[in-house]
């Protein structure tokens, strides 16, 4: 069990983790999400006592990082892929980790085994691809067994069958009861692997909430209407008492809804509809909304077809009424 | 705690697993072993035309370590490559994840290579030393007279210090390039031409290199340098008191910036 206590880091006057505080379970995949520059890596690093905080702390089973003996028995991470000396091999960068925890060299040949890496082991680490890097890196975090394992954005530069692997990897290793906490900018990644969500922007804690509910409250469904009698359609809605919003490209989109009563609806008076048809918003959606009013670093352009409307504040499964304008087919 | 034990052996590990070593440490020792037996034939043979002042506080021993000028700078490298390759191959956020204990890590590592750099430097010692002295011939010296021993292995003391000194450097500075940078034209250059300058001699005499190489002179004021106010041993002493300061330096940073 990982706690963070109003865990704080500045970087001159810019803020990069604010006050964040939370508390990382055993025996399941907590996802760390946020939009790039959010703070994760250095929230990470901090856990790690790589970086020093400027206030609050973090208690790795009730301990300091610094007061763990031989703390990779206890926590392995990954980091960043490259965190390695390039000129010696995968073997004796292994070796050297194992040998200053005092873990049994028949780990290295091990862990090599597990990740794939035994016929590269005696290979220089400075030729290993990026994926093959990832690798060597999980590697590390599992030399001494850890019960607690960080993995910061592990499925970068992974190729299909890499990401996979690192997915069931984690799924395993979480149901051997091991704590997990993996940093992803990526929601749907996190659908995929997380049970539990820790959410931040602009080093802000967001949310912290079970993947369950997250899907329950941001799953929005609602119906794409349109018509080319537009104005009319609107004023049948408002008579019926059915909430419909505008959106991009002239559509409505009406709530809680099914398309079944909406088509009947239409045809009784005559209405004719163009489209009318099921949506639901995905999870990266809720997640760029909840993010848009602390993403970092904006692009100029707006995305094609209308960016979500920036909140005022985090949107948690709140007001419905602002929603983004391109849902997914359901 | 960290085993220190434990940390000493990933250490060992970490510094023979690179092919760095074996090339900085060889080319220490053939260098200095090189140009010191180069230096001794020279002057073997041209023993006569030296001027009297020379002649007269000719120190064979002194002349057949010549060749430290260049071969310190390879333990420049050595000293360089062990820390700053940490930071410069992001090594050091793992190696501190595995070892978070400052201290325990980065005198483990300065112990280890430090260890290794002054048997290197007693080899080479010796070996530069012995065939000087074979090349010397009739002026050459014996490691059985006066001062000639406490000279000898002052020279792979002064080996291993040069490579402390710069172990502490590249963790202050936290980069291997940049260390090198400063340290290189440092030893090469600005403290060989310094030393030379009127003026600058009296600070520059205090220089690690100046005064750390005076335990390597069995002649006081040897070949007609100019005389300094300290002694062999109090000169090494205050080559130590830089290697003091460069290694706490470099641990200070290491505790206070973030990796």
């Amino acid at each position: 069990m990982i706690e963070l206590d109003g865990l704080t880091k500045r970087f001159g006057n810019k803020v990069a983790v604010d006050q964040l505080s939370c508390v990382i379970r055993p025996g399941m995949v907590t996802g760390f999400l946020g939009p790039n520059g959010a703070g994760k890596s250095t929230t990470m690093r901090m856990m790690l006592d790589l970086d020093n905080p400027t206030s609050g702390s973090v208690r790795i089973d009730g301990k300091h990082y610094r007061e763990l003996s031989e703390p990779l028995k206890y926590i392995g991470a990954l980091l960043d892929a490259k965190a390695m000396h390039g000129g010696r091999s995968a073997y004796n960068n292994l070796l050297c980790l194992a040998q200053s925890n005092r873990i049994p060299e028949r780990r290295v040949a091990e862990v090599l085994e597990t990740v794939g890496l035994t016929a590269v082991a005696k290979k220089k680490s400075k030729g290993f691809s990026l994926g093959m890097g990832q690798r060597l890196g999980i590697a590390s975090a599992l030399l001494g067994d850890p019960e607690i394992l960080m993995f910061d954005e592990p499925v970068n530069g992974l190729d299909p069958e890499g990401i996979h692997w690192i997915r069931n990897l984690m799924k395993t290793l979480a149901s051997q009861g091991r704590t997990i906490f993996v940093s992803s900018h990526l929601m749907s990644e996190m659908a995929l692997t997380a049970d539990h969500l820790i959410v931040i922007g602009q080093g802000r804690l967001l949310a912290d909430t079970s993947m369950a509910d997250f899907i329950h409250e941001n799953s929005r469904s609602y119906v794409r209407l349109r018509s080319p009698q537009q104005e009319r359609l609107r004023d049948v809605l408002h008579q019926e008492g059915v909430v419909a919003v505008e959106a991009a490209g002239g559509t409505l989109e009406v709530d809680g809804a099914t398309t079944e009563d909406l088509g009947e609806l239409a045809a009784r008076h005559s209405i004719t509809l163009h489209e009318l048809s099921a949506q639901r918003a995905s999870l990266e959606e809720a997640f760029m909304q909840m993010t848009a009013a602390s993403v970092e670093y904006h692009a100029h352009s707006e995305p094609g077809g209308g960016a979500p409307p920036p909140p005022e504040g985090p949107q948690w499964g709140g007001d419905r009424n602002q929603r983004p304008g391109n849902g997914k087919e359901a | 705690m960290a085993s220190v034990p434990a940390v000493l052996t990933s250490e060992w590990t970490k510094i023979r697993t690179v092919s760095s070593t074996t090339w900085t440490l060889i080319s220490a020792f053939l260098v200095t072993v090189a140009m010191g037996a180069a230096l001794c034939a020279v002057m073997n043979a041209q023993f006569g035309d030296l001027d009297e002042a020379e002649r007269l506080t000719f120190d064979p021993t002194f002349i057949s370590f010549s060749g430290m000028i260049l071969g310190q700078l390879a333990m420049v490298v050595f000293g360089v490559l062990v820390v700053g390759t940490e930071y410069s191959s992001g090594m050091i956020r793992t190696s501190l994840a595995a070892v978070p204990q400052r201290a325990t890590f980065l005198f483990s590592k300065m112990l280890v290579a430090g260890v290794l750099a002054l048997v290197v430097g007693l080899i080479t010692s010796f070996v530069t030393f012995f065939l000087g002295q074979a090349l010397l011939g009739d002026h050459g010296t014996d490691i059985g007279a006066d001062n000639v021993l406490r000279a000898v292995v002052g020279g792979g003391l002064y080996m291993g210090l040069i490579a402390v000194f710069s172990m502490g450097v590249a963790a202050m500075l936290r980069s291997s390039m940049l260390s090198l940078g400063i340290l290189m034209p440092f030893f090469f250059l600005v403290s060989q031409i310094l030393s030379a300058v009127p003026g600058a001699k009296k600070v520059a005499q205090y220089f690690p290199d100046q005064a750390g190489s005076k335990i390597m002179q069995v002649v006081p004021d040897a070949m007609n340098s100019d005389p300094a106010p300290y002694g062999p041993w109090a000169g090494l002493l205050i080559m130590l008191a830089w290697v003091a300061a460069a290694v706490i330096g470099g641990f200070l940073v290491l505790k206070k910036r973030d990796a």
